[in-house]
């Protein structure tokens, strides 16, 4: 052919040109199309990667505010926070899990329990944040962590402040405890409130003053690389820590209430009349709430839990008791402020009351009768067939809305959460809850506080410092005042007071038989006489299980848990009281034998306490 | 003749003197200088890339200044003695890609490298000269344009280094490769009808092409199409490159500055993703103006071939000059998110020794093209 003896030189030459011209085009074409992707990223959406690179290097972190501290009313510290340190793992930066779990154990002990906790909480965490694999390391175990550090990216020993109970069971059932923040609670803070913060109050003064001792949360942003590392803080707004709380509740106290009460179930809840202020809320058994801290095991909670006694069941708040005869004074002060009855007025007790037109027999306690009982003497003797009539007289109404005032049937609104306010009992309440109308029979046991009528020591003895105040009902309160972490100055938690209008004879007349109750010698806390203050005081008996008509109650007869509650109120100083003293015991019999020498000896603690002596002054010459 | 006077009547003047004095060693001038600019422009922005790390500076500037006194080199090789290594190259290449395939050593997943006792060598490196070498030899020995059987044993002279290279696998290198075959035969003249012919055919058998493809290559690909699919593997690369590119705007964030380099969010950012941490710290601007030098780079070529003598020369030199384009635009593409992440890097920027020695090696071969002329002329 052709071709192969002849090349045409410069027609080649044009066609390479030619070519190189279009590649030129094409070249320049690509240059443009990539100039335009350029205009579209680093023009048209700069904001929006400026955005996401400013995401990619900032990170928010939370600054966990320090939970306030609890004080009792001398400065012991009854709530302190103490750092503790955990190992953390934050999954992203491990590449071989196992392997890394594997020589861990190697440098600490990592039981099931803790593999358990890893498992459950690594679903639930954030992208970047720490798991921990165990917590409550040892210093010899973070000294061992921190030598070994470097073979170990993405685990962290991570510090925190920790909540711990000094005095353990007993602050229990008043400040309760913090523990971790489990999923019903998270829909009910605000999460960033909590952000960096894993505790928060379950109950008691814990729970109600959470937003007091929580503080307010702080953040910092920090500038990250790749890997997570904080390379610098580029803004801060630090956390404002938690108020501390000034407690009205005297430990020494507390601890000689729980000691009285001894092994014995049952609560002791002591006020001071002048302020409202609550000295001593005991329920026993108590626990220890530090084992609630960290997450309790599932032995120790289930044998707390399934223990007869009951030692997580706070008596003191959420116990509610028929209150017997403990509300008789009560009662008694009704009758004389409605003018059913006076001082003078005298009834017949021969042993049971009957209603008009009724065979049913309301015995009294005493089987033979008091003969013939005016107000005081039923008061000293606690004559159940006065209090029937008087009852009976005042009709329920009356009753319910007299005691009603002394804050029986509702909530005493106590700083404690987890309260519960007892029943008394009342015509509405009767339709509302079970459909039925009222029956006469109902009022005569409601005035000797049995029926339906149920009340907490925390009520029994607001009610009785209300009395002691001469009606000057003050709602009950833990906390004193609250103070800003170094700072001096403290704000009063404002009390809540409410005057009940009583007539001053009435409630000398109704003092004066609780004051006989203890000092003479028919008195039912006869026992507990004492020349050292004078004391008024009212008995009570509270049925387990009611009795048929013919029956008896045998004390030794009966099983334990079924014998009848001991309760006594009492305040003391009856010329200036200084305390107001409810005490039950649950199936402790008969209430001026065995609760009465408890409330006798709670106020000898608080009313005969040795002051401190002062220390001996030094000389100035050091001699 | 008309240039030689030129050239003389130039000679007075001290810049003349000048260039007749790089003529005689063999060098272009615009050329050099355009490379030692953008070589230039690369230190910089690797020194910031390797957060100023001066081993890594100081191992760049030894590698670029090897590279520079290869391209000296080779530039004093006449073309005509290019001409007759065409084939004995090619052959030896050959050898040594099965070389690889059979005894190579594993490197990052991919048999490339060629141990050869003092030093490791990439034969598909050699390729990259190779192929349009031996195309633009075979092309050149009958008049232009190739036809029938000439072009298919073209096509088979591409196809088997091409194959053998993604054998190892290396996709990127075997892409620049095929390219290579591919642009001396458009620059040779292949007919328009025939390319569209073979572009339809080329889109027809790309299914074909993923079947053959590694796992690995596959996600590139699936990443490449959608990058949000998965933020932390694959896609991470391409999303950070964007997130740097864009975020610099068209001033950038300065040099040094840049977050997404420094805090180690981009990947990569001193080898094949060093374009993004220009687009992060110079901007548009920045960019634009290394886009500028390469694009002169470009043009020079292109006009070297132009005014290469022969066919040979001008294939080898347009064929050279378009696969340094080829290098630049997948690397771009791929930073800026236009095309597949395939590893390929910034020519002459990038941090590495390898692709720097190829491709300095082939402007070498240009400016001897270029330099040579008068002399083969007289």
């Amino acid at each position: 052919m052709v071709e192969a003896i002849f090349k045409d030189h410069s027609g080649e030459s044009r066609l390479f040109t030619e070519r190189a011209l279009a590649a030129g085009v094409l070249v320049l074409a690509s240059m443009l199309l990539v100039a335009a992707r350029l205009v579209q990223l680093q023009i048209e959406n700069h904001d929006h990667f400026s955005t996401l690179s400013q995401d990619n290097r900032v990170r928010l972190e939370p600054l966990p505010p320090t939970r306030g501290l609890i004080y009792d009313a001398a400065g012991v510290l009854l709530a302190d926070n103490f750092p503790s340190f955990s190992l953390e793992i934050t999954l992203e930066k491990v590449d071989d899990l196992d392997a890394t779990l594997a020589e861990l154990r190697s440098l600490v002990d990592i039981g099931e329990k803790d593999l358990k906790r890893f498992a459950r909480m690594r679903t639930q965490r954030r992208r970047f944040e720490g798991v921990p694999i165990r917590i409550n390391l040892s210093q010899a175990e973070v000294a061992r962590l921190s030598v070994n550090g470097h073979r170990f990216p993405g685990v962290d020993i991570h510090a925190e402040l920790l909540r711990s109970y000094p005095l353990g069971e007993d602050t229990a059932h008043v400040l309760s405890y913090v523990g971790r923040i489990n999923e019903e609670e998270l829909e009910r803070i605000d999460a960033s409130d909590y952000a960096g913060t894993n505790y928060i109050g379950k109950g008691g003064v814990e729970k109600a003053y959470e937003d007091i001792l929580h503080g307010s949360v702080g953040y910092q942003q920090v500038e990250v690389n790749a890997r997570g590392q904080v390379l610098r803080v580029l803004e801060s707004k630090p956390a404002e820590a938690g108020k501390d709380l000034k407690l009205f509740l005297d430990v020494r106290l507390q601890q000689d209430a729980a000691a009285a009460l001894g092994d014995h179930r049952g609560a002791v809840v002591a006020i001071d009349p002048r302020t409202g202020g609550v000295l001593a809320l005991v329920s026993r058994p108590s626990f220890d709430p530090n084992l609630f801290v960290e997450g309790i095991g599932a032995a120790d909670y289930k044998a707390l839990r399934e223990s007869p006694d009951k030692p997580l069941f706070n008596r003191a708040i959420r116990g509610q008791y028929p209150p017997g005869s403990t509300v008789k004074p009560f009662v008694a002060l009704g009758g004389l402020e409605t003018g059913t009855t006076s001082l003078t007025d005298s009834k017949w007790c021969p042993g049971f009351y009957q209603l008009p037109g009724n065979t049913h027999k309301y015995r009294c306690w005493k089987r033979g009768g008091h003969g013939s009982v005016a107000l005081e003497k039923a008061i000293v003797q606690s004559c159940d067939v006065y209090f029937y009539r008087l009852a009976h007289d005042m009709g329920i109404d009356r009753l319910h809305n007299f005691l009603t005032g002394f804050g029986f049937g509702q909530r005493t609104g106590i700083d404690v959460a987890g309260e519960l306010g007892g029943l008394l009992p009342s015509r509405q309440w009767k339709r509302r809850v079970r459909n039925q109308p009222w029956f006469p029979g109902e009022t005569l046991i409601t005035g000797i506080g049995q029926g339906s009528f149920l009340a907490t020591p925390m009520q029994l003895a607001a009610a009785t410092a209300a009395l002691a105040a001469r009606g000057r009902y003050i709602r009950p309160r833990v906390v004193r005042a609250t103070e800003v972490p170094g700072l001096e100055a403290e704000r009063e938690v404002p009390a809540v007071v409410r005057q009940l209008s009583l007539a001053p004879r009435n409630i000398d007349d109704v003092i004066a038989s609780m004051e006989k109750v203890v000092q003479s010698a028919a008195g039912t806390a006869k026992r507990i006489r004492t020349s050292a203050y004078r004391i008024a005081g009212k008995t009570g008996t509270a049925q387990v299980f009611t009795l048929g008509q013919k029956e008896r109650y045998r004390e030794s007869q009966v099983p334990e848990h079924m014998r009848d509650h001991a309760l006594f109120l009492a305040f003391a100083p009856v010329e200036d009281p200084r305390i107001a003293v409810a005490v039950i015991m649950e199936n402790g019999g008969h209430g001026g034998s065995t609760a009465a020498p408890v409330a006798r000896q709670v106020m000898d603690a608080y009313l005969l306490r040795e002051t401190p002596a002062e220390p001996p002054p030094v000389a100035a010459d050091g001699r | 003749m008309a240039d030689r006077s030129y050239d003389s009547a130039l000679s007075n003047t001290p810049a003349a003197t000048q260039a007749g004095l790089l003529a005689r060693v063999h060098l272009d001038l615009p050329l050099l200088i355009a490379l030692l600019l953008l070589c230039g422009y690369g230190l910089l922005v690797l020194y910031s890339a390797t957060d100023r790390d001066p081993v890594k500076l100081e191992a760049q500037m030894i590698r670029l200044g090897i590279a520079f006194l290869v391209m000296i080199f080779v530039a004093q090789i006449p073309p005509a003695q290019l001409r007759r290594w065409s084939l004995p190259l090619f052959g030896v290449g050959l050898v040594m890609l099965v070389g690889v395939l059979a005894m190579g050593e594993i490197g990052k997943g991919a048999q490339r490298w060629l141990d050869l006792g003092v030093v490791r060598f990439q034969p598909s490196e050699l390729l990259k000269i190779a192929v349009p070498m031996m195309l633009a030899w075979y092309l050149a020995e009958r008049p232009l344009p190739p036809r029938g059987l000439r072009i298919f044993w073209a096509a088979v002279l591409t196809a088997v280094p091409v194959l053998l290279i993604a054998r190892q696998p290396d996709l990127g290198t075997a892409l620049l490769v095929a390219s290579a075959g591919a642009i001396v035969l458009f620059l040779a003249g292949l007919r328009w009808r025939l390319i569209l012919l073979l572009g339809v055919a080329g889109a027809a058998l790309a299914p074909l092409l993923w079947y053959f493809m590694h796992p690995y290559q596959r996600r590139r690909v699936i990443t490449f199409l959608n990058p949000e699919n998965d933020p932390l593997g694959a896609g991470y690369h391409i999303i950070q490159s964007k997130i740097a590119i864009g975020s610099g705007g068209v001033y950038g964030k300065g040099w040094l500055n840049g977050t997404q380099s420094h805090l180690e969010f981009l990947p990569e950012r001193s080898t094949d993703f060093i374009f993004a941490v220009v687009g992060e710290e110079l901007g548009l601007m920045g960019i634009l103006a290394m886009m500028a030098i390469y694009l002169f780079i470009i043009t020079r070529g292109l006009y070297i071939a132009t005014q290469a003598q022969d066919t040979y020369g001008r294939l080898l030199a347009g064929g050279l000059t378009l696969v340094f384009f080829v290098y630049l635009f997948v690397n771009i593409g791929m930073v800026t998110g236009l095309l597949p992440v395939v590893g390929v890097p910034l020519p002459l920027v990038s941090y590495g020794g390898t692709s720097l020695v190829t491709i300095m090696a082939s402007f070498g071969i240009l400016m001897s093209i270029h330099t040579h002329r008068k002399l083969l002329r007289s």
